[in-house]
């Protein structure tokens, strides 16, 4: 394994943790717009008590993808903001007006108008969040962006093309809208379960495990449909995602926690679906990353041919080693602070 | 407008944007240590509520301020996408440690907010304290960057790449120590005397009230030194500029011809197709003093560079101006508090300082603006000073004047709901509160 390697497995693993943490906090948002029912004010008030304290700190998981990206792999950084501008753009107002919708929410009036106002912004925001990383996940994963980088190497000849392309075509199709939904679901499904953790009293975590069990069916109807898509929209993705010796044991391994988490939902073992349910999470996003391996950007980018030279990925892997030091002890101290005394300091 | 153009008005205001909350950030995180600190010293209430209002305001800032940063960090490949294939290698250092500055400043943030009654004491001050040190880290690696842009060293440039690179000595580079010091000390200069001023306002109107005597007493033991030490650390960047980026230089000063003994210029509106500078008040061998602390030196003037590396004269000079007259009546102010101090007399009791007080308010906040103005547009017409231009840096990607405009009023909106908010939590007297919580 080359340091090269390394360092985009780094980027993988905070790839993940933000999808598990941060990923949650915008599913909390979907469960503000979907609060209903007798409890709708007190499912809102746990949702909004769940994320205070800890969203920004989660936030920074993408700040590190970010970083390290264009750290250790420039010219995919470069490449993908140019490739998926519009998609990135988008998703960085929805990231601004959720977080600041939030605290708005938080600190304005206490009225009733004002708050549905914020309560609404911040809910928009955290579902369209989302389904923009999503669909532009599955613009890599699809080659889509690999395609737009070509039409554009080859000289801006058609504009027109080019917009269309840069522009809709590669972010915006079934198959992405399909990554987009997956994103959505499981971001909702990870929150559901992680409040029913949080809930102090019966009725509200019933509340919550009947989301996380609808949510959870939505998810499991994405995986299946996703696949099929790429089967008749990108035949190489889904023949890497399949065609591998460790392609079966994979998917089954990856069914086996899912349907974990969904029994232990359905017999209330809470603590354990907390466990299952950002394993599964984790496990769908390492298999896209396996499945495009040795490639960043499917047929443009491997790994190797993107990295900077050795000397900046040593010292960026000796600085995450070193933060990670400071980093992991005190994310522990935090959750220990908040989520420990009713969850017994599962992390997430 | 071009699209070069949004793009460089798009990434200015965003930076403008961000730069007010990582200041407060910087800053407001040390009020609060101090407020906290003296409650638990000395037991005065008073100090605990003022620990938990700023906590309020630093809530609110800090959440901005995070996703303002977080657009930042993509804009930096959204609109310059030449820039960070260049030298993404090279810069992504701080920007990594950076990253890791911004997790614990967040994580013992959210402690320190929400673990009032969860934690002991003792700690609850410690994540205050943590708060304080990692935010000026953050500033401290990022300006480290901006730096590298400014002086880049720490590699070979080959045919239009970068190679033989040494992140280390990029991170070390001559700009650094200068800038970073500096911004630094404008963080706690601008914060102390933004928040000194609200509450000599309000002592102005009500003459006795404790709460806002305690809190001025906090704001200024921030902001004096810093900007008493700002025209110090002022003069060192000036002479790395000198040094370094000689058409930068000339440009502050409005000096288009290559003199000895160059004089230093007070106001004046440099005219750049008559390559002179009229209205300005001319201090003798000035410059040269200042710049190279010897009043003979030799100072180039832009004449001395091709036309198409001149950076925008006028804006730089102006800004320049502002800069250095704020950091001027900054830091006579700071002198003044101190003499009213070291002889004993209560500051509240003169109010003519507190109405100097009031309007130094807002000027640490607009010196910042001008400041980073006068560097960024100073570097002009480089990116990378040198080395890359601006036009190659940008993205291919056209009709970039809709994000610019997108987000120009995103943020307008934005600003205005945060000054709204933050009169409701912070500046509204304790007795004075209604239906927040
Ligand atoms: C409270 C804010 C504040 C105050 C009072 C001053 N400055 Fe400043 N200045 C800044 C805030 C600032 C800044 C916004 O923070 C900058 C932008 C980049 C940097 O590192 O600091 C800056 C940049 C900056 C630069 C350009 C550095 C570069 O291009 O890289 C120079 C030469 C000075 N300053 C000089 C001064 C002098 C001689 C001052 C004396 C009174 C002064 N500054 C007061
Ligand atoms: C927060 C304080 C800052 C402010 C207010 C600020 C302001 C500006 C402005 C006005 C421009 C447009 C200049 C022009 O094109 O004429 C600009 C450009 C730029 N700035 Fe800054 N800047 C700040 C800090 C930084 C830092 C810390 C970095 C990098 C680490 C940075 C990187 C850039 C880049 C890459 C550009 C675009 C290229 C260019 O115009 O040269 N800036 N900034
Ligand atoms: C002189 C310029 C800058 C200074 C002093 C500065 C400082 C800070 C500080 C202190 C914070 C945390 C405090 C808060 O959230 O309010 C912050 C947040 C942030 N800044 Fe800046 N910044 C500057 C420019 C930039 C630039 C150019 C970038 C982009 C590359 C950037 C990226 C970020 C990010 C991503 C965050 C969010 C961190 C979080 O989620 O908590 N900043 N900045």
């Amino acid at each position: 394994m080359t340091i090269a390697v390394a360092m985009a497995g780094v980027i993988v693993v905070a790839l993940i943790a933000y999808a598990v943490t941060g990923g949650a906090d915008f599913g909390g948002g979907v469960w503000d717009f979907l609060a209903s029912g007798p409890r709708r004010a007190a499912q809102r008030k746990l949702v909004a008590d769940a994320i205070a304290p800890i969203w920004e700190a989660n936030h920074v998981w993408l700040i590190i993808v970010i970083v390290l990206l264009f750290s250790c792999f420039p010219r995919v950084y470069a490449d993908l903001s140019i490739a998926l501008n519009v998609p990135l753009s988008l998703m960085l107002a929805g990231i601004v007006l959720r977080g600041s919708a939030f605290i708005f929410r938080a600190y304005d009036s206490k009225r009733g108008p004002v708050q549905e106002r914020w309560s609404r912004i911040f809910a928009l925001a955290s579902i369209i969040t989302p389904l923009l990383l999503g669909a532009s996940i599955g613009a890599i994963a699809s080659g889509g962006v690999t395609q737009s980088l070509n039409l554009l190497d080859r000289g801006a000849s058609n504009m027109g093309e080019l917009m269309m392309q840069i522009g809709i075509r590669s972010w915006m199709n079934p198959l992405t809208l399909a990554v987009g939904l997956l994103t959505l679901a499981a971001f909702s499904w990870l929150a559901a379960v992680y409040l029913c953790v949080e809930a102090k009293d019966d009725a509200l975590r019933d509340d919550f495990r009947t989301r996380a069990l609808w949510s959870l069916a939505a998810l499991a109807a994405l995986m299946i449909l996703t696949p099929t898509l790429a089967r008749a929209q990108a035949e190489r993705l889904f023949s890497e995602l399949m065609g591998q010796w460790w392609s079966a044991p994979y998917v089954a391994l990856t069914v086996i926690v899912a349907l974990l988490a969904a029994w232990a939902l359905w017999s209330r073992r809470f603590a354990l679906a907390r466990l299952a349910a950002p394993a599964v999470v984790a496990l769908v996003l390492a298999g896209w990353a396996l499945a495009q391996y040795p490639y960043l950007i499917p047929n443009r980018w491997t790994i190797d041919a993107a990295a900077a030279p050795p000397i900046t990925l040593e010292l960026v892997l000796g600085a995450v080693m070193l933060g990670s030091l400071v980093l992991f002890p005190s994310l522990f101290y935090l959750m220990k602070v908040f989520k420990g005394q009713r969850s017994g300091g599962v992390g997430g | 407008m071009s699209n070069l153009l949004a793009a460089r008005s798009q990434m200015g205001m965003s930076l403008a944007f961000h730069i007010i909350f990582a200041v407060v950030g910087i800053g407001l995180p040390v009020l609060m240590v101090i407020a906290e600190w003296r409650w638990r010293s000395t037991g005065d209430a008073i100090y605990l509520d003022l620990a938990k209002r700023w906590a309020k305001g630093a809530a609110i800032l800090f959440a901005v301020g995070a996703v303002s940063g977080t657009v930042l960090s993509f804009e930096l490949g959204l609109l310059w996408p030449g820039f960070m294939r260049y030298a993404g290698a090279i810069i992504g250092m701080p920007f990594s440690l950076e990253g890791f500055a911004f997790f614990t400043e967040a994580i013992f943030l959210g402690v320190y907010l929400y673990g009032w009654d969860r934690i002991s004491p003792r700690a609850h001050l410690a994540s205050g304290v943590l708060v304080a040190v990692s935010g000026a880290a953050s500033a401290v690696f990022v300006v480290t960057a901006n730096a590298w842009m400014n002086t880049p060293v720490g590699f070979r440039a080959v045919n239009g790449g970068l190679v033989d690179i040494d992140p280390i000595a990029a991170m070390l580079n001559p700009a650094a120590f200068p800038e970073t010091l500096h911004m630094v000390l404008a963080a706690y200069a601008a914060t102390g005397f933004a928040v000194a001023g609200v509450h000599a306002l309000f002592i102005l109107r009500a003459p006795h009230s404790a709460f806002h005597k305690h809190a001025l007493g906090i704001a200024l033991l921030v902001g004096v030194p810093a900007a008493i030490l700002q025209p110090l650390s002022g003069d060192i960047c000036a002479r790395y500029v000198a040094r370094w980026q000689p058409a930068k230089l000339a440009a502050m000063e409005g000096q288009f011809k290559t003199v000895a003994g160059a004089p230093l210029r007070v106001g004046g509106l440099p005219n750049e197709s008559a390559r002179e500078t009229p209205f300005a008040i001319e201090i003798p061998r000035g410059l040269s003093l200042l710049a190279y602390h010897d009043p003979r030196a030799v100072v180039r003037g832009l004449e001395a560079f091709p036309r198409d590396q001149w950076p925008p004269v006028l804006g730089v000079h102006l800004s320049f101006q502002v800069m250095v007259g704020i950091g001027s009546y900054l830091a006579l102010l700071g002198l003044w508090v101190v003499a009213r101090r070291v002889g004993k007399k209560e500051i509240a009791d003169s109010r003519w300082l507190l109405r100097a007080l009031v309007l130094a308010a807002p000027m640490g906040f607009i010196a910042i603006e001008a400041g980073w103005t006068l560097t960024e547009l100073g570097r002009q017409p480089w990116i990378v000073y040198g080395l890359v231009r601006t036009r190659d840096a940008v993205t291919p990607i056209p009709g970039l004047i809709i994000p610019f405009l997108g987000f120009t009023a995103l943020y307008v909106v934005l600003g205005a709901v945060v000054v709204s908010l933050l009169y409701r939590q912070m500046v509204k007297s304790p007795d004075a509160r209604e239906d927040s919580v």
